[in-house]
C-alpha cells in the first residue's frame, strides 16, 4: 500500500521500507498538483496539476508513477457559460449595475479533484463549476451538461440567456476569478449511475440517472453567513465522502459544521460538538466498511483556519457524531499551526493519513489512536490519497 | 520562432529547437507549431485561444499587443519568441 501525495511543487510517492514509511519526489517536480489518485480498476495513477503559468493539465502514469504524460485534456466546449456578478466598474451607469449576473465564458481555471466510476468511467471536478467525465478511460472528457446547465445556476446558457440568476457563489480556491468549484465527487459503488457533487459554494447534489439529472441534497443544512441559515442553496460544504460498503452513510465536513447522512444525503443532521473544537475544518475521511466512524481534522473556525490553540488533533467517532474523540497521540501539541486542505486526509483499512499546508505529512496504523511524522518540510500538501 | 526551455520538458520536440514556419498573424504562429507538437497551444493559450496571464509572446523586441485574438502581424523575417512572464512562488 502506498500513500499518494499532491504538493504545491510536486508528486510525493510514501512507501513502507524495512518498517518505515518513506517518501519520495515522483513526479511534476515545481508543479502544483492538486489531487492524485490511483484508479481502482487498472491501477493507472492520475495528478491533477495546476502550472503556475502553463494552465491546468491532467497527468496519467501507466507504471505506477515512474513515468508521467499529459493526458487528454479537459476543456469546456464553445458556448460554455456560467453567470458571474458583473466587475465593479466605477464608470457603469445606475442602470447597468442593476442588470445583474453576466454571462462570463467558460475557460479552465482549475482541475480540483479526480474520482472514479465503472471500469473506463473517470470524472473530474474544476473550476468554474464543471464535472468532466470519460467513459472510454481517459481518452477524451465530457463536460456534463445536466449539471452545467441545472437550474439553480441559471439553466440552459448555450442557447440563450438562461433564467438570468444564479445561486452558485464562488471560492477563494479559484485562485483569482471568483468561480464557484467542485471538489467532491462520491461514486455509489452499488450503481456508478448514482454520484453526489458538492459544490463550493452552492450545496450537494445528487444524480441518480449517470448525470442526466440533478437535484439538490441540502436538506437538514444549516448555514451560519445567510440571511436565511436553512436556505436550499449557498451552503459551503468543504468535503463530502460516502462509506464504500454502505453508501447511505455520507459525511459532510461544511464551513458551518459537521454534517452526517444516514439516508444517502436526502437529510442531513448537524453533528458537530463545537465546545469540544469539532466544528470546522476542510477533510473528512469515512471508514470503508463502518459508516458510522469518521475521522476529521478540526482547524479554529473559519476566522484563523489553522490548528486550535498551537495543538494538533485529528477527532473520531465511531457512532455517527453522537460522541468524538480526540487523537492526540503522536502529533504535536506545542506551536503547531498546521492546515489540512479537503482533499489531505485519507483512510485505508486501519491506516490513517493527512497532510497539511506546512509540509507535515502524519500516518497512523491504528485507526488514528497514535500517529507517527513521516516528513515534515514536504512542499504544501494539497491531497492524500491510498493506493 | 523560438519559445522558453521551461516548456521543453512538456514538450520534448520542441527541445531546443528554433522553428521556422510560414505566417502572418501570432495565432496562424501558434497554429503552425501546434501542428508539430500537439498539445503546445493549450500550454500557452487556453481553450478560447487568449494568451495565459503568465505568458509573454514577443515580435522581435515588442512584446504583442493583442493577447485575445493574438492578431499581431508577423513578417517573413519576424523573430516571434514565447516565454512565461515573470510570476514567482
Amino acid at each position: 500500500m502506498r500513500v499518494l501525495v499532491g504538493t504545491r511543487k510536486g508528486t510525493f510517492l510514501v512507501e513502507k521500507s524495512n518498517g518505515a514509511w518513506q517518501p519520495r519526489l515522483a513526479g511534476h517536480a515545481g508543479v502544483g498538483v492538486n489531487f492524485v489518485a490511483k484508479d481502482p480498476h487498472n491501477g493507472d495513477l492520475w495528478a491533477a496539476l495546476g502550472h503556475g503559468h502553463w494552465g491546468a493539465k491532467l497527468s496519467k502514469s501507466t507504471d505506477g508513477g515512474v513515468t508521467w504524460a499529459d493526458a487528454s485534456q479537459i476543456k469546456y466546449p464553445a458556448g460554455a457559460r456560467y453567470l458571474a456578478p458583473p466587475d465593479p466598474d466605477p464608470n457603469a451607469s445606475e442602470e447597468d449595475m442593476k442588470k445583474g449576473p453576466v454571462a462570463r465564458d467558460a475557460t479552465l481555471l482549475k482541475l480540483w479533484v479526480i474520482a472514479f466510476g465503472a471500469p473506463g468511467q473517470v470524472h473530474v471536478g474544476t473550476i468554474p463549476g464543471g464535472l468532466f467525465s470519460s467513459n472510454d478511460g481517459g481518452q477524451s472528457f465530457e463536460l456534463n451538461l445536466g449539471l452545467w446547465n441545472h437550474e439553480s445556476r441559471g439553466g440552459d446558457l448555450f442557447t440563450g440567456p438562461g433564467t438570468g440568476h444564479t445561486h452558485w457563489f464562488g471560492t477563494p480556491a479559484s485562485d483569482g476569478e471568483f468561480a464557484a468549484g467542485i471538489h467532491s465527487i462520491a461514486v455509489d459503488p452499488r450503481d456508478p449511475a448514482r454520484m453526489l457533487v458538492a459544490v463550493s459554494t452552492a450545496g450537494v447534489l445528487e444524480t441518480l440517472d449517470g448525470g442526466k439529472t440533478w437535484c439538490g441534497r441540502n436538506r437538514g443544512m444549516l448555514n451560519d453567513y445567510l440571511p436565511d441559515p436553512a436556505a436550499e442553496w449557498g451552503h459551503d460544504p468543504h468535503f463530502v465522502t460516502l462509506c464504500a460498503a454502505r453508501p447511505d452513510h455520507v459525511w459532510q465536513q461544511n464551513h458551518s459544521g459537521v454534517f452526517y447522512s444516514s439516508d444517502g444525503a436526502s437529510t442531513w443532521q448537524k453533528v458537530s460538538q463545537p465546545e469540544r473544537g469539532v466544528h470546522f475544518g476542510f477533510p473528512v475521511a469515512v471508514d470503508e466498511h463502518d459508516g458510522r466512524t469518521a475521522w476529521l481534522v478540526p482547524g479554529k473556525a473559519d476566522m484563523q483556519r489553522m490548528a486550535i490553540d498551537g495543538k494538533l488533533f485529528v477527532a473520531r467517532t465511531r457512532d455517527g457524531g453522537q460522541t468524538w474523540q480526540d487523537l492526540r497521540r503522536g502529533l504535536p501539541q506545542h506551536n503547531a499551526y498546521d492546515v489540512v486542505y479537503r482533499h489531505a486526509l485519507a483512510n485505508s483499512g486501519a491506516c490513517v493519513a493527512f497532510g497539511s499546508t506546512t509540509g507535515n505529512l502524519y500516518l497512523s496504523e491504528d485507526a488514528g489512536d497514535s500517529w507517527a511524522a513521516v516528513a515534515h518540510n514536504l512542499p504544501p500538501i494539497y491531497s492524500v490519497r491510498f493506493g | 520562432m523560438e519559445i522558453t526551455k521551461h516548456l521543453w520538458e512538456f514538450l520534448p520536440t520542441l527541445r531546443g529547437k528554433t522553428l521556422t514556419v510560414e505566417a502572418t498573424t501570432v495565432a496562424e504562429v501558434v497554429r503552425e507549431v501546434e501542428r508539430v507538437a500537439p498539445g503546445f497551444a493549450y500550454y500557452i493559450c487556453d481553450e478560447r485561444g487568449c494568451l495565459r496571464t503568465h505568458v509573454n509572446i514577443f515580435i522581435g523586441q515588442e512584446r504583442i499587443l493583442d493577447r485575445t485574438r493574438l492578431s499581431d502581424a508577423v513578417d517573413a523575417d519576424s523573430r516571434v519568441l514565447i516565454m512565461q512572464a515573470l510570476s514567482g512562488g
